[in-house]
């Protein structure tokens, strides 16, 4: 689905990522993890194509991103930033329908079945009771849950979202990555996501990214990439794991006091 | 949930019919209106007699003089609208208008120059443009990093808005020198310039030709200028080239506010309030808001410069002056139901 090659990142002169060879196929959902500043964001532009590489790669369907016409390419991937800036007074749904815009190059209005999707990514995101309401008076968790019903209503094949459970409380927080991990199984979407929950992530992810910030990073399968010893390296402080019922819980070591 | 599709449409056309029915009433309202008026019942007779180049009548002549006047002013209060609001979906700023960029500030530098020289009137108006066009120039090498093509495009237009606001300030230091220094007789003109004047201002075809243009770009834009205006960030993951559609605005903006500065001197307020008060009314939607603006802009400038003319006559005001004291209080009035 989505591929990079060779692919390096910088941050000013300093090398954040080196050679990163690295494949993502169909119905995969990976997590990027890594500290701050370990270059988690930049890897999510760069992929998205709001920066170009420092060197190396990335392909979309085997194409490099810049063969592909922009509106070809917002077909098939989706991009959620981290945080956004209202400036205008537009409602929920229009903020919504604008992300069909890749879908509709001659027309001047939108159709019924954009309305439609739009209407199906607010519901699916439990805020449709908010669609006439105006986007600066949200609240941040109400705000980005409209945002991830826009990225749903573009209807691509590749999401790729920057901290997508950012200011959601927590059962939104447990039924968006519910969502994320369904639409990978059951539809054979693709999710690329930066985030900072390691029991969130391991819970939905089936692959991980570890990013090290120096050059060093680590892909593959979760069970391989989310152990322990790894994460506490990568993210620069001990970790412990509990299984409970099956699952993993991932918990920073705290030094008794 | 049922969610109707059509009422959207219609809404619109119905705003769009409703403003231009504005439109007209107010250019005849402009018509029947001044030192002499001309009744509604005289205005048909005179509109045939005009059509057919003859002014017989008193109604047709002084009809003749207004109309072109009037129809200045809705070309001028159009294209400033329109700037206005191409300038505020540029810089992602609602205060932002066509002036703020300094394109207007040049303009007068220009003007001034060429009045201070005791040029003539059609002198005054190209160094106006001069002014515009050297300015746009100068601020498109500036900031061309906030304009720059392709899909990699990082950060807003802060770059371009900082170096606009400095222009400007440049622009008006020379201005005050060269006000500081005009002799007394041509001081009058130079200020009337500045604020915005209507009256003598030749009906010319170029300016209708640039809002037309302007006009087609923007509504065939408006859907892109929707997405720029609310994703900044993601506006280019939403197939959008966020750089030419930014040249386009700089660019199609900085005409139409030099065409329009170059036929009217910088009339202030319309620029700003109007894509505002539109913006209230009518919702945010360029679709819409396109040319709701440029009808309100026009019928708007249209009134100002007859209440001008007609509030102290035979004494004329400047119509800049009118747009300010009537901009000013409604501007204020939105600025605080926005911030409750």
């Amino acid at each position: 689905m989505i591929r990079t090659e060779d692919l390096d990142l910088k941050a000013g002169s300093r090398l954040l990522v080196r050679r990163l060879d690295w494949a993502v196929r169909p119905g995969e959902c990976w997590s990027i993890i890594g500290r701050n500043g370990a270059g988690k964001s930049t890897l999510l532009r760069t992929l998205a194509g709001l920066r170009s590489p420092d060197g190396g790669a990335v392909l979309v369907g085997g194409r490099p991103l810049d063969a592909w016409a922009p509106e070809e390419l917002a077909r098939q991937r989706a991009f959620l930033a981290q945080s956004r800036h209202d400036a205008f007074s537009y409602s929920v749904l229009e903020t919504v329908l604008s992300a069909r815009h890749p879908y509709h190059a001659q027309r001047y209005w939108e159709g019924s079945d954009d309305h439609l999707a739009a209407m199906k990514a607010l519901e699916a995101m439990e805020v449709s009771e908010l669609a006439n309401r105006d986007v600066r008076t949200l609240s941040g968790g109400e705000r980005q849950r409209v945002a991830i019903a826009a990225l749903l209503a573009q209807d691509t094949a590749l999401l790729l979202l920057d901290e997508p459970a950012n200011a959601l409380d927590l059962a939104h927080q447990v039924s968006v990555m519910a969502l994320l991990a369904r639409l990978c199984r059951e539809q054979g979407k693709t999710v690329v996501m930066v985030g900072h929950d390691l029991n969130l992530a391991y819970r939905i992810s089936t692959h991980a990214l570890l990013l090290m910030g120096d050059g060093r990073w680590l892909a593959g399968p979760v069970d391989e990439t989310m152990q322990p010893s790894l994460l506490g390296d990568y993210l620069g402080h001990p970790i412990e794991m509990i299984e409970h019922g099956g699952r993993r819980i991932f918990l920073p070591y705290e030094a008794q006091a | 949930m049922h969610h109707p599709v059509h009422p959207h449409r219609r809404r619109a056309m119905l705003v769009i019919g409703a403003l231009l029915l504005c439109a007209v009433a107010s250019l005849l309202f402009a018509g029947m209106t001044g030192s002499i008026s001309v009744p509604l019942a005289e205005m048909p007779d005179a509109l045939r007699r005009l059509a057919r180049g003859e002014s017989g009548t008193l109604a047709a002549s002084l009809l003749e003089l207004r109309a072109s006047r009037a129809l200045t002013a809705f070309v001028t209060g159009g294209a400033l609208a329109l700037a206005g609001v191409m300038m505020q979906a540029l810089l992602r700023n609602p205060l932002a208008d066509p002036y703020v960029l300094g394109i207007s500030a040049g303009a007068s530098v220009g003007a001034l120059f060429a009045l201070l020289m005791m040029a003539t009137a059609i002198v005054v108006d190209m160094a106006a443009l001069g002014g515009a066009v050297a300015v746009s120039m100068l601020l498109y090498l500036l900031a061309r990093r906030d304009l720059r093509g392709g899909l990699a495009l990082e950060g807003g237009t802060s770059m371009l808005l900082l170096t606009g606001v400095i222009l400007s300030s440049a622009c008006m230091a020379l201005i005050t020198l060269m006000l500081s220094i005009a002799p007394e007789g041509r001081l009058r003109s130079m200020i009337f310039w500045m604020i915005g004047d209507l009256a003598g201002a030749p009906l010319r075809l170029a300016p209708w030709l640039v809002l037309g243009a302007g006009l087609l770009y923007a509504l065939r834009n408006a859907r892109a200028m929707n997405v720029v205006a609310l994703h900044a960030e993601a506006a280019a993951t939403l197939g959008i080239r966020v750089g030419r559609l930014r040249k386009g605005l700089f660019f199609v903006s900085g005409v139409l506010t030099a065409s329009a500065v170059t036929s009217a001197g910088s009339v202030g307020f319309v620029g700003l309030i109007v894509p505002h008060a539109c913006r209230f009314a009518f919702g945010p939607d360029h679709r819409v808001l396109v040319p709701a603006a440029v009808l309100t802009g026009g019928s708007f400038l249209v009134l100002c410069d007859t209440l001008a003319r007609t509030i102290i006559a035979p004494q004329q005001l400047p119509v800049g002056a009118v747009t300010a004291i009537i901009g000013a209080p409604v501007f204020l009035y939105q600025l605080h139901r926005l911030r409750r």
